[in-house]
């Protein structure tokens, strides 16, 4: 079963002639240890996907079903439980709340969830440790390098067994060394069991997927097929 | 690549066999590019003849049995130094087959200049993949490896990006070739491979001005 079921998706901003297609009938299944790449230009609709994926927006139309629940039929409250529990993010700007430790940040959406604060403290522990980050637990977003926060933002969007993580250009302003280490651990995450979404215009971070989907005007157009593997780069004469 | 440069680099560091070098190349270079002994030896025989290396005792020991050792020397140092610091030849701009095919492309009725640069970059981000693979499967800790694979990255990246910022111009402008009435398929390229002739001049004569 996939984690991630788009179906003839499509979402219009506004009315009338001023309205604005930013997907038209997108399709798209992405399964357990995936790591799926929406790659395209600005404004090629592929944020929108990601914020129809995560239920933080609604689809005008077609069917988004998360971990096997459809949420075109869900409330609200249902809705916030999905995010707590299956979903993680990781946005550009990282979305770190400034007053809260590195520890307190990813502990958050499991307190939240109604765990109990040690219990959730254990979890965002060992998931800064699984990043390398467990001796800056105790450190405020501002006191931590690029590479740190970013790396915080990756513990909370997969602490707790997240079925499916979601990242929009997840490497911002990093620089390209720090930027394929997001990428690594992004992969981890999806080679541990979770689904994973990356949008971005960039190609080597693209590269990271096992498929990459490309959308121009809110269609999706084409797709990469399953590479063949990388041994057959190194022969000879290459490169 | 300079076999020869690598080889008086990895004698830099202290005398050695000519087996053991080609071990050493193969290792620091993540083993994608494989040498032949043959290779080896002849390099060595050159720079030999040239005052570069000389040969004897390697590692104050006489010869292994065949094994020749070899050591710089001082000229072979200042030949090093030089090769390593000499700014890479202003090239000329290569015979680019991807630019060619999409300025013919824009030009043969019924086919849409868009598809093709799409089925390219396709083309291209599968084999980014198959780089990134190289990497993602080996250790961060592998440096010879990742400098390889980020070399052929980013030159393939180089290609997307310039394909993705033709799809935009494409879409914002007209590209405004001069008819010719006998649309035959060597002629489209004949004049397609002019104007990329006239650009490549044009912006080698302004960076000049520069």
């Amino acid at each position: 079963m996939s984690v991630l079921r788009m179906v003839q998706v499509s979402k219009v901003y506004g009315g009338g002639a001023a309205a604005v297609h930013a997907l038209r009938d997108v399709n798209l299944l992405v399964e357990a240890g995936e790591l799926v790449a929406v790659m395209g230009p600005s404004g090629s609709g592929k944020s929108s996907m990601l914020t129809i994926a995560g239920t933080l927006e609604d689809a005008t139309s077609g069917e988004v079903t998360v971990d096997g629940a459809a949420i075109g039929s869900m409330s609200a409250k249902d809705r916030a439980r999905l995010r707590r529990r299956s979903i993680g993010f990781v946005f550009q700007d990282f979305n770190l709340l400034s007053g809260l430790t590195a520890a307190e940040n990813v502990a958050m959406p499991l307190e939240l969830d109604g765990m109990n604060a040690r219990q959730a403290r254990a979890a965002a522990h060992a998931a800064l440790e699984r990043l390398g980050v467990l001796e800056r637990a105790a450190h405020f977003p501002d006191d931590l390098s690029g590479g740190e926060r970013q790396r915080v933002a990756i513990a909370r969007a997969i602490v707790g067994e997240r079925k499916l993580l979601l990242a929009d250009e997840p490497t911002g302003a990093l620089d390209s060394v720090n930027s394929e280490s997001v990428m690594r651990l992004l992969r981890e995450a999806c080679t541990a069991g979770a689904a994973g979404v990356v949008v971005t215009h960039e190609a080597q971070l693209a590269s990271w997927a096992d498929r990459v989907v490309f959308i121009r005007d809110g269609h999706l157009v084409d797709q990469t097929s399953r590479p063949a593997g990388p041994e057959a780069l190194l022969v000879a004469g290459t490169p | 690549m300079s076999v020869r440069h690598a080889i008086l680099a990895l004698l830099s560091e202290g005398p050695k066999y000519g087996l053991q070098l080609r071990q050493e190349f193969e290792a620091r270079t993540g083993e994608v590019w494989p040498l032949n002994v043959g290779q080896v030896y002849t390099t060595l025989q050159r720079l030999e003849r040239d005052g570069l290396v000389e040969s004897g005792e390697a590692d104050g020991r006489p010869h292994e049995g065949a094994q020749k050792g070899y050591r710089i020397t001082a000229p072979g140092r200042r030949e090093l130094v030089d090769w390593l610091t000499k700014p890479l030849d202003d090239p000329q701009p290569p015979r680019d087959e991807l630019l060619i095919k999409v300025l013919i492309a824009v030009q043969v009725p019924g086919v849409e200049v868009h598809d093709v640069i799409q089925v390219h970059r396709r083309h291209l981000v599968e084999t980014m993949q198959r780089y990134t693979a190289v990497k993602a499967s080996a250790s961060e800790l592998d440096v010879a490896l990742a400098l390889v694979v980020d070399a052929e990255l980013y030159r393939i990246e180089g290609a997307v990006r310039w394909l993705d910022t033709a799809e935009v111009r494409l879409r914002q402008h007209t590209l405004h070739i001069p008819e010719i009435a006998d649309e035959t398929p060597a002629l489209l390229a004949k004049r397609a491979n002019s104007v990329v002739a006239a650009g490549q001049r044009s912006a080698r004569r302004r960076a000049v001005q520069r």
